[in-house]
C-alpha cells in the first residue's frame, strides 16, 4: 500500500530537527531509516502530517568511546555496527545481534536509533542493550538527557521519549573483561522477527563462581524486558548444568508473554527458558 | 491539505534523472512509473521479498522500503544498469548459463543483491550465497540453480570480466 499523504522536510541538524517538531504541533514524526516507520505507514497505522528526515545529519552517525562507555551514533545502521571494530572488539553482542536482524538489504538501512526508540515488540536490539545496561542520548527542546533502556517501551510504539525530542545516541556499557556474551533467536521464518531473542552476558571468577550476568529478553510480548530473576539466580553460584537449568525456568518471571497466530503464550513461555539455558550454557560452560 | 510535490534527482545507471514526484512516492514506484525503467520489480510491498532489491550509493536496499524523496542525489543501480542483450555482465551470463531462474520475476532484485554480495566477498563459499539470499525470495528454483549462477558469476569475475555493466558510470 501506499502511505497517507504528508509533508516532507530534511534537517541537517539536530537542532533545526527539534524546531521543525516543535513548529508542527504533534503532526510530524522523525524518518530515519525508515525500516520500522514506513512499514506502519504503509499500511496505514500511523498517519503522519509531516516526516522530518534525520538521514543526513552526519553528527547522528559512528561509533566512538566515552568514559568505559561505547556510544552508537542512532543513523548507524545495522550493518554499520555489525561491522564496527570498536563494537565487535568491546560489545560484540551487539554486534551478533545486529547481523541478524532482518536481511543484508534491511541492514543496510534500518538503525540502531531507529529499532529501539520506536518501541516495536519484535526489534532485536533491545535484548542487547538490556544485557549492556545501555542509555539513550535523547534531545529535545530541554536540552540532552539520558534515559536508561530498561523502561524506555511502555507498550508496542509507545515509549517514553519526549514529545519534539529525538534519540541521538544509544551509549553502552562495556561489560568487565572477563565476560563472555551472545544473542541467540528464534526467529519468525518469513520476516527473521525473533519470536524469542535472548542476550546474555556473564563473567565467571578464577573461582568458578558466576559473579556478572546480565540478561536481556526481547520478541515473546508486548515489551522486552531485563530477565533480572535468572540474573540473581547466578550470581554467586559455581557454575554447573543444574545452575543454568534451575535459573533459565525463571526467564519469563520478569515479563510478559503474548500469543499470535505464530506462537501461542505457553509456546513461547517454554522458548523463553529453553533460549535462556542454551544461551547461558553457551557462555558459561 | 495541500502537499508540496517535491523534485527528486538521481543519478541512475550512470544516468542523471529527475521528476516531480509527491513526498509518499516510494523509491520503487519513482523509478518504474515516474522514470518508466520497470525491470525493478514489486513481489510483497512489505520488505520481505527483495524483488524490489536495487542498490542506492552501492549497498543493496529494498526499494519498496525507502522514500523516493529519501534517494535525492544519491546513486541508484537496477537491473538496467548491468549490462545489455549485446553485452551481458558476469552476473547475467552465470544465471543465463547455469538457468538461475524460472518464471524471472524475483531475478531483477535477485542479481542486484548478488551484485553486492561479489562486491563485498568476490569468492564466496555456497553457505556465504546462501547466507547472501536471505533478502530475496524464489518461488521457482529451489535457489540451487541460483547458487550455481553466483558461483558461475563469481568465476567469470575472477577470469577479469567486470562486474560493473556499459551502462554504469563508477
Amino acid at each position: 500500500m501506499i502511505p497517507t499523504q504528508f509533508d516532507y522536510v530534511r534537517a541537517d541538524s539536530v537542532k533545526q530537527a527539534i524546531e521543525l517538531l516543535q513548529d508542527s504541533n504533534g503532526e510530524a514524526k522523525i524518518i530515519a531509516g525508515g525500516h520500522s516507520l514506513l512499514p506502519i505507514m504503509k499500511f496505514r497505522i500511523t498517519e503522519p502530517g509531516k516526516l522530518v528526515d534525520i538521514s543526513r545529519i552526519a553528527e547522528l552517525k559512528g561509533v566512538k568511546i566515552e568514559d568505559d562507555r561505547v556510544i552508537v551514533g542512532a543513523m548507524t545502521t545495522h550493518y554499520e555496527v555489525a561491522n564496527d571494530p570498536i563494537v565487535k572488539q568491546n560489545i560484540p553482542v551487539l554486534a551478533e545481534a545486529a547481523s541478524q536482524i532482518g536481511d543484508i538489504q534491511i541492514r543496510n538501512r534500518g538503525t540502531i536509533g531507529g529499532n529501539i526508540a520506536h518501541g516495536d515488540p519484535v526489534a532485536d536490539l533491545p535484548a542487547p542493550a538490556l544485557a549492556l545496561d545501555a542509555e539513550l542520548i535523547i534531545e529535545g527542546e530541554d536540552g540532552m538527557e539520558a534515559m536508561s533502556v530498561d523502561g524506555f517501551t511502555l507498550g508496542p510504539l509507545i515509549t517514553l521519549l519526549p514529545e519534539n525530542s529525538i534519540v541521538t545516541a544509544v551509549s553502552f556499557e562495556i561489560p568487565p573483561s572477563h565476560a563472555k556474551s551472545t544473542y541467540l533467536k528464534f526467529f519468525h521464518h518469513a520476516t527473521g522477527y525473533p519470536v524469542v531473542g535472548v542476550a546474555a552476558v556473564t563473567g565467571v571468577n578464577e573461582d568458578g563462581v558466576i559473579d556478572y550476568a546480565r540478561v536481556g529478553i526481547t520478541g515473546v510480548g508486548e515489551v522486552s524486558y531485563r530477565a533480572r530473576a535468572v540474573e540473581e539466580a547466578l550470581v554467586g553460584q559455581k557454575v554447573s548444568e543444574e545452575v543454568i537449568q534451575a535459573a533459565s525456568e525463571l526467564a519469563t518471571t520478569d515479563g510478559e508473554m503474548g500469543s499470535d497466530l505464530f506462537a501461542s503464550e505457553q509456546y513461547r513461555e517454554n522458548l523463553s527458558k529453553v533460549y535462556t539455558a542454551r544461551a547461558l550454557k553457551s557462555v558459561l560452560l | 491539505m495541500a502537499i508540496e510535490a517535491v523534485n527528486v534527482s538521481v543519478t541512475i545507471n550512470g544516468e542523471k534523472r529527475s521528476a516531480e514526484v509527491e513526498p509518499r512516492t516510494l523509491l520503487v514506484h519513482y523509478i518504474r512509473d515516474h522514470l518508466n525503467l520497470t525491470g525493478t520489480h514489486i513481489g510483497c510491498d512489505t520488505s520481505q521479498c527483495g524483488a524490489c532489491s536495487i542498490m542506492v550509493n552501492g549497498k543493496a536496499v529494498k526499494s519498496c522500503t525507502m522514500l523516493a524523496v529519501q534517494a535525492d542525489g544519491m546513486e541508484i543501480t537496477t537491473v538496467e544498469g548491468l549490462g545489455t542483450v549485446d553485452n551481458l555482465n558476469p552476473m547475467q551470463t552465470g544465471f543465463w548459463e547455469e538457468h538461475g531462474l524460472q518464471c524471472g520475476y524475483c531475478t531483477p532484485g535477485v542479481m542486484v543483491a548478488m551484485m553486492a554480495l561479489l562486491e563485498d566477498n568476490p569468492n564466496p563459499t555456497d553457505e556465504e550465497i546462501r547466507m547472501g539470499l536471505e533478502g530475496v525470495i524464489c518461488r521457482c528454483t529451489g535457489y540451487q540453480f541460483i547458487v550455481n549462477a553466483v558461483k558461475h558469476a563469481a568465476k567469470l569475475m575472477a577470469e577479469g570480466k567486470s562486474l560493473v555493466g556499459e551502462g554504469l558510470s563508477q
